[in-house]
């Protein structure tokens, strides 16, 4: 398992490119789940030119890595990338990707979906956005479905 | 030692600081650490509380040595 939160633009896919070929054992894994989320440039009817991510260093990455072990208890994974982005973000960047592998595609599409979820639910981010007139914090996430 | 305060995104803009030292006999609980830490300004509703990097509630005791943080609602991912 790996846990990353970064300050700079990166690349969701050749992330997951890279840790699969140097972690994964070749030919165990038949089901890899990933995960991307991106900026958009819009919110609640309003254009967003900018965001700026905040996050509480050392608690933040705790509860990655706790709601990362979880997931590895409750389905049977081999392995779970979280890379998510802190700073200064425009529209189109990645903010977060999360990825999974398995042997089957049950364990990695639900472990994905709770990582993702409980990511939100649990751990300490913040977004604010820059609208054209001015910024404010995002109050609460949009409901998962 | 003291008690390490940290306020987070919106609640840091409205109590005007990111961190606040307290002495450890100024407060016992997290409530009377936000009422010490804030001049007793009033707590949002949504407010969540964290002693040395956990999740808990206002009534959580603090000791010496502990670090409490203030934030609100979290809307990462």
């Amino acid at each position: 398992m790996r846990i990353e939160v970064r300050d700079n633009l990166f690349d969701p896919f050749a992330e997951v490119s890279r840790y699969q070929q140097q972690h994964l054992p070749a030919g165990k894994y038949g089901a890899t789940a990933v995960f991307v989320g991106s900026m958009r440039d819009f919110n609640q009817g309003d254009a967003v030119q900018q965001m700026t991510l905040e996050h509480y260093p050392g608690m933040t990455e705790n509860y990655l890595r706790k709601i990362g072990e979880e997931a590895a208890s409750r389905w049977d994974i081999i392995d779970s990338l979280i890379i998510h982005r802190v700073g200064e973000i425009r529209p189109d960047e990645p903010i977060v990707v999360v990825a999974v592998w398995s042997a089957h595609r049950g364990d990695a599409f639900e472990a994905s979906r709770y990582l993702m979820e409980e990511l939100k639910a649990r751990a300490p981010f913040w977004k604010k956005e820059t609208l054209h007139n001015g910024s404010r914090w995002v109050e609460k996430n949009t409901p998962a479905s | 030692m003291t008690i390490a305060v940290k306020f987070f995104a919106s609640l840091r803009e409205q109590v005007g600081t990111g961190e606040v030292e307290l002495m450890p006999e100024q407060a016992r609980s997290v409530a009377e650490v936000w009422s010490q830490a804030t001049a007793d300004q009033p707590m949002p509703a949504n407010t969540l509380m964290a002693v040395n990097m956990d999740y808990v509630d206002a009534a959580h005791p603090v000791t010496d040595g502990d670090e409490v943080a203030f934030f609100p609602p979290v809307t990462g991912g």
